[in-house]
Order: structure tokens, then sequence, then C-alpha cells
């Protein structure tokens, strides 16, 4: 396990998603690289995120959604960060976020036009994701 | 003979309970209804008068008390977001047997800086982020409460990386640094704070109020009243090394301004397919309904449940009970009598209301939710089902003529099957109202305590819900 990198992180399945295992992998998978992460566990709302990043004071807020509803799931998230003195906190969002075979550089812009820092496919590593965590919240 | 005699200082009734160790018998009790703005030594008196005309003058090897009197202990909660550390907070307190008066998030507003210093709570309990979590908001109230004129002991149990900021700027106030209520996201840790408010209690507001004529007991006023009735309570159901408990139980407390919930009960989900959401929940979990009462908040109920509801359960007119709303709101020490049916038939409504309507609020919830995956349930709170014991206490329905059916409102009820309630349970009666009593004495003798309970707490037999669907 890295040493603590002082970032705090907020994770959880989004929605009436109860896919329960990709969640604990990338929780180990955060701690491990150094994170100290709060993780909400499945069928997570958008308030229980926001409550849970406003107590813990988070540095970033990372949704996943496996089931194909992300996208309505996702609806409003940015504006209800905002609205509860969350601005500029970072947002990702990955996993299976939309139904059927979409090219995901518009499913990508259209997350990113909902206000997620960071758009990630299906299939992608905890690694990638920790790597652009480093990078946006400026460690090493 | 060892005779010892327990107080309840109550806000309506004071209570005497004399009780010989040696036998381990309850000898007599007597009750004397006193006014909240009356000294409270007053009550004792008269209490005592009738104690002694029924069991004569005995020299008690001590006397133990605990008190509601006066307001019962007032306190202020502030935490930062409603669902996580205000309501760890508020959950903390309400454990320690405080009434609340105000919970406050996120950051005070003047207005709410106006409130405090109109009226400062015994205790105040400042708490706010998880710790490394948030720790702006907490430090602003701390500064926003020493600009205040009232002093009060606060109570400091947020954030650790904000607590010695807070106690350095609070440093005019008496304060109490505890670890966080909330220490990480949906867990709980609220024992330490009661163990303060406990220990404040003892040292700062038993001499604060106006308790001048039984100031000869002030040693022995060892807690809030519903402190009392909770380790009671958890005695009853946990027992001791030498002596079994009943096991988990749900208690309701009918009195004439509140009704308490109590449950003394894991309530873990009974099913893996069932979500488990919101905070972590207190193994012995009080819950307070402010606006529910037998007599000072009798309109309470009918606001809950409509005259035309009412009417209906009592076999009586809307006029009828608005006519006897209007009676007990006049003489809140009236006691409906059998010459009376239709008086004692809406007592016995206004009862079952108020059972029905605390231990819903208490109980746990089940929600159904469609998943990709199939139906999925999402439990918030506890889930009382499996629970087996149901406990009736509180001045004004203990003498009912029909207690059991008062006390089965307690149970799971097809109207509203997502309330998870017990499904079937004895039903016990406090019907000599010893558990305050024996909270106190627990504190001493609590092998002599909860055998003393197991004697005089009756069982009225078991209860089941009717037309309960269970997937067995």
């Amino acid at each position: 396990m890295q040493e603590s990198n002082g970032k705090k992180l907020v994770i959880g399945v989004i929605g009436a998603d109860v896919h329960a295992v990709g969640i604990r992998i990338l929780d180990f998978a955060f701690t491990e690289a150094g994170f100290d992460v709060t993780n909400l566990g499945v069928m997570v709302s958008q308030e229980e995120y926001i409550g849970a990043a406003i107590e813990t004071q988070a540095d970033a807020i990372i949704v996943s959604s496996l089931y194909g509803h992300g996208e309505l799931d996702c609806r409003g998230f940015r504006d209800k960060c905002d609205e509860a003195g969350l601005e500029g906190i970072l947002l990702y969002v990955g996993g299976n976020i939309v139904v059927g075979k979409q090219d995901f550089s518009e499913v990508e812009k259209r997350f990113h036009a909902m206000g997620f820092d960071r758009v990630f496919p299906p299939g992608t590593p905890p690694k990638t994701t920790i790597n652009w965590l480093k990078k946006d919240l400026g460690v090493e | 003979m060892r005779p010892v005699l327990l107080i309840d200082f109550g806000s309506t009734f004071t209570k005497v309970t004399a009780v010989d160790l040696d036998e381990e018998v309850l000898l007599g009790h007597a009750s004397a209804f006193t006014t909240v703005d009356h000294d409270i030594g007053d009550g004792l008196s008269l209490a005592m008068n009738d104690l002694e005309k029924e069991i004569g003058v005995l020299q008690y090897d001590y006397r133990l008390a605990c008190s509601s009197a006066a307001g019962g202990l007032r306190m202020i909660v502030s935490g930062l977001m409603p669902e996580l550390t205000a309501e760890a907070g508020r959950l903390a307190a309400l454990g320690a047997g405080a009434k609340i008066t105000r919970v406050f998030t996120h950051r005070l507003s003047r207005q709410d800086l106006a409130h405090i210093e109109a009226n400062p709570p015994d205790i105040f309990l400042l708490a706010g982020g998880t710790d490394g979590g948030n720790r702006a908001v907490i430090t602003d109230n701390a500064e926003a409460l020493a600009r205040l004129d009232a002093r009060f002991p606060i109570i400091i149990a947020g954030n650790r990386d904000a607590v010695d900021d807070c106690e350095d700027i609070l440093s005019d106030f008496e304060t109490t640094v505890c670890p966080n209520v909330m220490p990480r996201f949906n867990k709980l840790n609220i024992d330490p704070v009661q163990k303060a408010i406990r220990s404040l209690f003892l040292t700062h507001i038993i001499r604060a109020r106006g308790m001048t004529k039984a100031s000869s007991l002030l040693s022995g006023i060892l807690m809030p009243t519903p402190s009392a009735v909770l380790s009671a309570m958890v005695l009853l159901a946990k027992g001791t090394k030498r002596e079994a408990g009943i096991g988990e139980l749900f208690a309701i407390d009918v009195g004439g301004a509140t009704t308490d919930a109590y449950s003394i009960a894991e309530g873990h989900p009974t099913d893996v397919s069932v979500v488990l959401k919101g905070l972590e929940e207190p193994y012995a979990k009080r819950t307070v309904e402010g606006d529910i009462g037998m007599r000072y908040s009798a309109t309470g109920i009918n606001d809950v449940i409509g005259t035309a509801r009412l009417a209906e359960m009592s076999d009586t007119t809307e006029e009828d009970v608005q006519h006897y709303l209007t009676a007990i709101s006049k003489n809140k020490a009236y006691v409906p009598t059998i010459d009376d049916p239709r008086s004692s038939s809406l007592d016995r409504v206004l009862a079952s209301s108020a059972v029905g309507i605390a231990s819903t609020r208490h109980a746990g919830t089940l929600e159904e939710a469609y998943t990709t995956s199939g139906i999925v349930y999402v439990q918030t709170g506890k889930d009382l089902r499996g629970v087996r014991h149901i406990l009736l206490t509180g001045g004004s329905v203990i003498h009912a003529s029909d207690p059991r059916s008062i006390a089965e409102h307690a149970l799971f009820s097809e109207d509203n099957p997502f309330s998870l309630r017990p499904i079937e349970a004895e039903i016990w009666l406090d019907k000599r109202y010893i558990l305050a009593a024996m909270g106190v004495l627990a504190e001493r003798e609590s092998d002599i305590a909860l055998r003393l309970m197991k004697k005089e707490l009756i069982s009225l037999g078991m209860s089941t819900a009717s037309h309960v669907y269970t997937k067995e």
C-alpha cells in the first residue's frame, strides 16, 4: 500500500444499480494507491454522494454505473454539487454508463456537457483512473 | 430489611418507589401531580406523605433519583448535514435522555444565534465534519457561539482536525472535547458524548435548577429520567453476567406531553437481498415524538390521525372528540373513570394512536426498488420484525382497561407493510411504573433491579400481527 496522499474520494454505484463487486474492487485499488476512500456502496443517490462529500470534504466524487441508466441517473449532478457548495469538485463517471453499442466519443461528449471532468469507458482498469486522479488532484 | 428509596422527578408527576434489597421486593410506591412551574420539592413531599400512609415511615439506606423536571435536560445540537453529523448528534443527545429543543445544520445564522441567546440550552452539542473532513463550518459555528453573551456548557464532538481550534475559540465557555459523533461517513460513535452529557448533568444541570426544597437530595440525582428508563430497558434485554435478560425489545412510553419509543435491538437486515441505507443505528435507540402525548400533546394526535378517524375508532362523534380534547387540555391530571364510557373509549383510542404513530416513526422502513436484477429492498433504520417483546409504559396508559390492545398498535400492520415493526411479540406492561426507578437502582444493584423487573412487569401474553404475509 502506498503512503496516504491526503486526497479524499467519495465513490459509489449510482441509481437503482446493485452491482456490488466492482465498487469493492475500486475501493481496494484507490485505497492501495494512497487515497482516503469513502465507499457508499450500491444504489447511491446524488444527494448521498453530495452529503458524504461535504462532511468528508472530499476532493473528488467518482460515480460508477453498470446497468445502462447512467445518463438518466447523472442528470443535474453538477448543478446539485454547485448548489450544495461543492463548486469545482472533481467529478468522474465510469462503467457501462449507457445502453447498447454507442460511439464512446459521443457518450464522453454528452457526459462532459453534463459537467463530468472525466468519463471512462467499459473495461477501464483502475490504474487508468488512479493515474488521472493523481494528475487532476496534483499528487506526484 | 434494607429499604432504599427511588425517586423520579417528572415534569407531570413525582413518583417515589420503595424497595427492600434483602427480600428483593417492591415495598410500595406513590406519585403526586406537580405542575411544571412549581418547585419539585412540593411534589416529593406530597408523594412521600402518600407512600408513608401505605408503608409507614422507614429509614432508607440511600435515596437515588432521576429527573426530567423543569423542562428536562434541554439540549441544542448543531451539525453539518441534516442526515449525517446533525443526525448523529441528535441520536447521541436523545440516547442520553435529553430533550432536544433545536437542531441546527450548516452555518449558524444570525437568527439561529438570536434563538440560542434567548433560549440558552443546558448543554450545546457542537458537531460537524467527519474526521479529516469539513472543518470550516464547525470552526465558524464555534466563533459565532463565542460572540454570544449567554454561557452554557458546550460539548465539542466534530472533526478531530478542528476540535483544538474550537476549544480555543470557546475558551470562555465550559467545554468538553469528545471523539467525533460521526468519525467516518455513516459511522456512529455516540457513547463518549453520552458519558459527557451524563457527567455535565451531574455536576451542573441539577444545581442550576430551582430545585431548592429538594436540595438534601441533590447528591442522589443521577441522571435524566429517559436515560434511567433506557438503562433499565438495556438491562432487561441484555441481562447481567449472573442473570439472563429477556432478549431484544421494543418499548413505547406514552406520556402526557411526549411519546417516547425505545428499541434495544440490532435491527440488521434479515435477508441478503436487502440493501441497507443511511446512518448506522444505535443498539439502544430512543426517539421522542414531541407532538404526540395524552394530555399536553393530545391535539397533536388529532392532527396526525384526524378527528373523523378518532371518532370512528372510539365509536363516538367528532363533537365528542373535540369536547374531550378541550376537557383534557384544561385538566391535565384528568383520569377517565369507568362510569364515563365515552371518555374511557376516547382515552384508549388516543393511547392506541400514540403507540401506532410513535412505533411507526421509530421503526425502520423497507422500500421496493425495481432494478435490472429484479426487485431489491432498500432498508432504512432498524428492522424490528423479529423482536419478540413489546413493553408498554407511561403514566397515561398503565391504568388503561385494555393495555394489550393499546400495545398491539406497535405491531406490524398490513396497512403499512413497509414499516418494520414486530410481527409476533409477548406484550409486557409496566403496571407499577417501575422502569425509571429500576434504571436508577441498576447503578448500584443491577442484578436486583433486573430480578425486580422480571417479577413486576406483567406479561399480557403473545400477540401476533393480523394477516401477515411472509415469504416463508
